[in-house]
């Protein structure tokens, strides 16, 4: 694709360009493009990548060949006995909880995220709300994740020291154990990271809808809509791009999501994701093949994303 | 003309009874964390933090800084560092003295760690990022735009397809567990958005400038340094708060590449957390002491932060 020349004007020696270049393209080469090519190498091979994944087959039992780590990665979390074992087993593994993940925190945040944006811009305080809002995303997951572990804590005796679980006994429930509880948790790991960014997805979605014409919305309401057509049939189409670019942003980073699963829960409990099924792997069964094979998997389900980065990028440059 | 006035007011109220409530969600389980780290153990184990301030919790001692103490020395025992040191019967890592702030198990130590790598994991990536966005920016060079679309696609790899490669190169160089290889990681994969950021920003700048500063005999090296680094301050001030933070807050990059040899905070809250050793009184107090670099620098320089942040929110 042919741009024109920077300036004319600015003239430059040959390899100036390459001396402004150099640093950069030498640490992401090595830091990134190498690794990443190791990593689908290694992804074929066995658990000290000495040899073929393919030796690692067991006589009796399914095998894919030089794909045998795949065939773990895929299928080692379900019970294929039957139909019904395999799906039941699928939503506990951990492509079943990241898909959860996905669909759960993606809605959560963007709704949440849009519903704070129209109602903080009609209040005085909108600064102070935001900044109350947006605070979770200057903390670390793992604080995030003790802040949340205290709120869910499960105390068996009479006194309960965990916020949710001390509201659920004052309206005469039974406490409940959030984090142990199978089909449960998962979702109450969500809500952390929903907590955390919401905040992100708000600000976003803020200055989208602050962009809309005031013009536009008067317009409407004279003509009698109230504010909810407003939201709906004005409003929302025309952000609807940001909203589009603030999903994928949100889906990438799921999956990528680790520490929250890694410090709530440590996978147990069946919460496990992708991403920390790939620590486990890797650093507590030390399977160093199965860990990259995870991880490629994990970076296929993400190349569509590249894509339209790159797509939008490119869209961008042909509209400077 | 009064009624109308009363009619709007009566009007917004499920709007303020909303957000207000939405904002008490946000801050209470924050505020949970924060008033426990300075309650005394006793307390934080037999009543809800909720009720530190009820009448009914009698005359004993309320609030205290024990906890902090106790988790910045990295004293885990069933007294309080300062009860065991008026004692003497403390562990024997420590020694009652100021030297105790450096003791490998607390959250002092950690704190040092923490800022020991992230300052260089900070500055470098931003230096190399300003060179090669002056480049992509200003400069032209076959393959710009090819080059540029592939550093917007790396933006969005993940950590966690690199870790096994570098794991191994360190082993062979001697890196693993070393500040070093840690900066030299971050600095990889900081690059990306980084480069992404500065271009865009320096690309904004208006033409003319630069090209004046030509005709009047600047060469490329003095337009960087004299005009193009100075007029993207405030990018490279996001920039710096985006990736400071990041690495503050990163776990999964020390706890490969550092573990327990050099534990930074976040990998020391994490072992507590995960290991038995460490009450909710250690706990939310370590936890509180590494938010609060991060929490000063997000309410002092919200506007920079809140940039940086967006621009960075797919990385690695």
């Amino acid at each position: 694709m042919a741009k024109p020349r920077v300036s004319a004007v600015m003239k430059q020696g040959k390899w100036t360009p390459w001396f402004y270049l150099l640093p950069a393209l030498i640490v992401m080469s090595f830091f990134i493009v190498y690794p990443m090519i190791n990593t689908v190498v290694l992804s074929f091979m066995n658990k000290d990548s000495t040899a073929s994944a393919a030796t690692t087959c067991r006589d009796g039992e399914p095998c894919w060949g030089i794909f045998e780590n795949y065939r773990y990665a895929l299928t080692a979390e379900l019970d294929t006995s039957s139909l019904q074992s395999t799906w039941q087993t699928f939503w506990t593994s951990s492509y079943g909880n990241t898909l959860k993940w996905i669909v759960v925190m993606v809605s959560g945040t963007v709704i949440l995220g849009l519903l704070i944006a129209v109602l903080v811009d009609r209040v005085k305080y909108e600064a102070l709300a935001k900044a109350i809002i947006f605070m979770p995303m200057a903390i670390s997951f793992v604080g995030a994740g003790v802040i949340w572990k205290f709120m869910y804590n499960y105390g068996t005796g009479q006194v309960q020291i965990g916020l949710l679980n001390a509201i659920i006994m004052g309206l005469g429930f039974d406490p409940v154990p959030f984090l142990s509880t199978v089909g449960l948790n998962t979702f109450m790991l969500i809500i952390v990271g929903i907590w955390i960014w919401t905040g992100f997805c708000m600000t976003v979605l803020s200055s989208a809808l602050k962009s809309v014409p005031g013009e536009l919305l008067e317009a409407a309401r004279i003509d009698g809509a109230n504010e909810f057509q407003v939201f709906f049939k004005i409003m929302l189409p025309i952000i609807s791009p940001t909203v589009v670019v603030v999903i994928t942003t949100m889906v990438i980073n799921v999956l990528k999501l680790f520490d929250i699963v890694y410090v709530m829960t440590g996978g147990n409990f069946k919460t496990q994701v992708i991403a920390n099924r790939m620590y486990t792997e890797l650093y507590k069964n030390f399977q160093t093949g199965r860990g990259t094979a995870i991880a490629v998997i994990l970076v296929l389900a993400i190349v569509p994303f590249i894509y339209m980065n790159i797509k939008r990028f490119m869209a961008q440059e042909a509209m400077r | 003309m009064k009624r109308a006035k009363i009619n709007r007011i009566l009007n917004k109220i499920p709007l303020h009874a909303i957000t207000i409530l939405i904002l008490i969600i946000w801050i209470v389980p924050t505020l949970g964390l924060l008033v426990t780290s300075f309650r005394p153990v006793s307390l934080i184990n037999t009543s809800g933090w909720w009720t530190a301030l009820s009448p009914s919790q009698g005359d004993t001692q309320r609030f205290t800084l024990d906890n902090y103490i106790d988790s910045l020395v990295g004293y885990r025992g069933s007294s309080t560092y300062r009860g065991a040191c008026a004692a003497g019967t403390q562990p024997l890592d420590l020694h009652c003295n100021i030297s105790d702030l450096l003791n490998p198990r607390g959250m002092g130590r950690a704190f040092l760690n923490s800022l020991i790598v992230t300052l260089p994991a900070t500055v470098l990536p931003i230096l190399f990022a300003a060179f090669a966005g002056y480049a992509f920016a200003w400069l032209d060079f076959k393959g710009r735009y090819f080059l540029f679309a592939i550093l917007v696609g790396l933006q969005v790899v993940p950590l966690q397809m690199t870790l096994v490669p570098i794991l191994r190169i360190y082993a062979n160089l001697g890196l693993n567990g070393t500040f070093l290889g840690v900066w030299l990681f971050h600095t990889g994969f900081g690059m990306p958005y980084a480069i992404y950021l500065m271009r865009n920003f320096l690309g904004g700048l208006p033409k003319d400038l630069f090209e004046s500063a030509y005709l009047d005999g600047a060469s490329h090296w003095t337009a960087f340094r004299k005009l193009a680094v100075p007029l993207a301050m405030p990018a490279i001030a996001s920039l710096t708060i985006f990736q400071f933070l990041w690495v503050w807050n990163d776990l999964l990059v020390s706890l490969v590449f550092l573990g327990g040899t050099k534990p930074v905070m976040t990998y020391q809250i994490s072992n507590m957390v995960t290991s038995l050793g460490a009450g909710w009184h250690l706990l939310t107090a370590a936890a509180f002491l590494s938010m609060l670099l991060p929490m000063i620098i997000f309410f002092a320089l919200q506007r920079y932060f809140v940039r940086g942040m967006l621009a960075g929110a797919v990385k690695g």
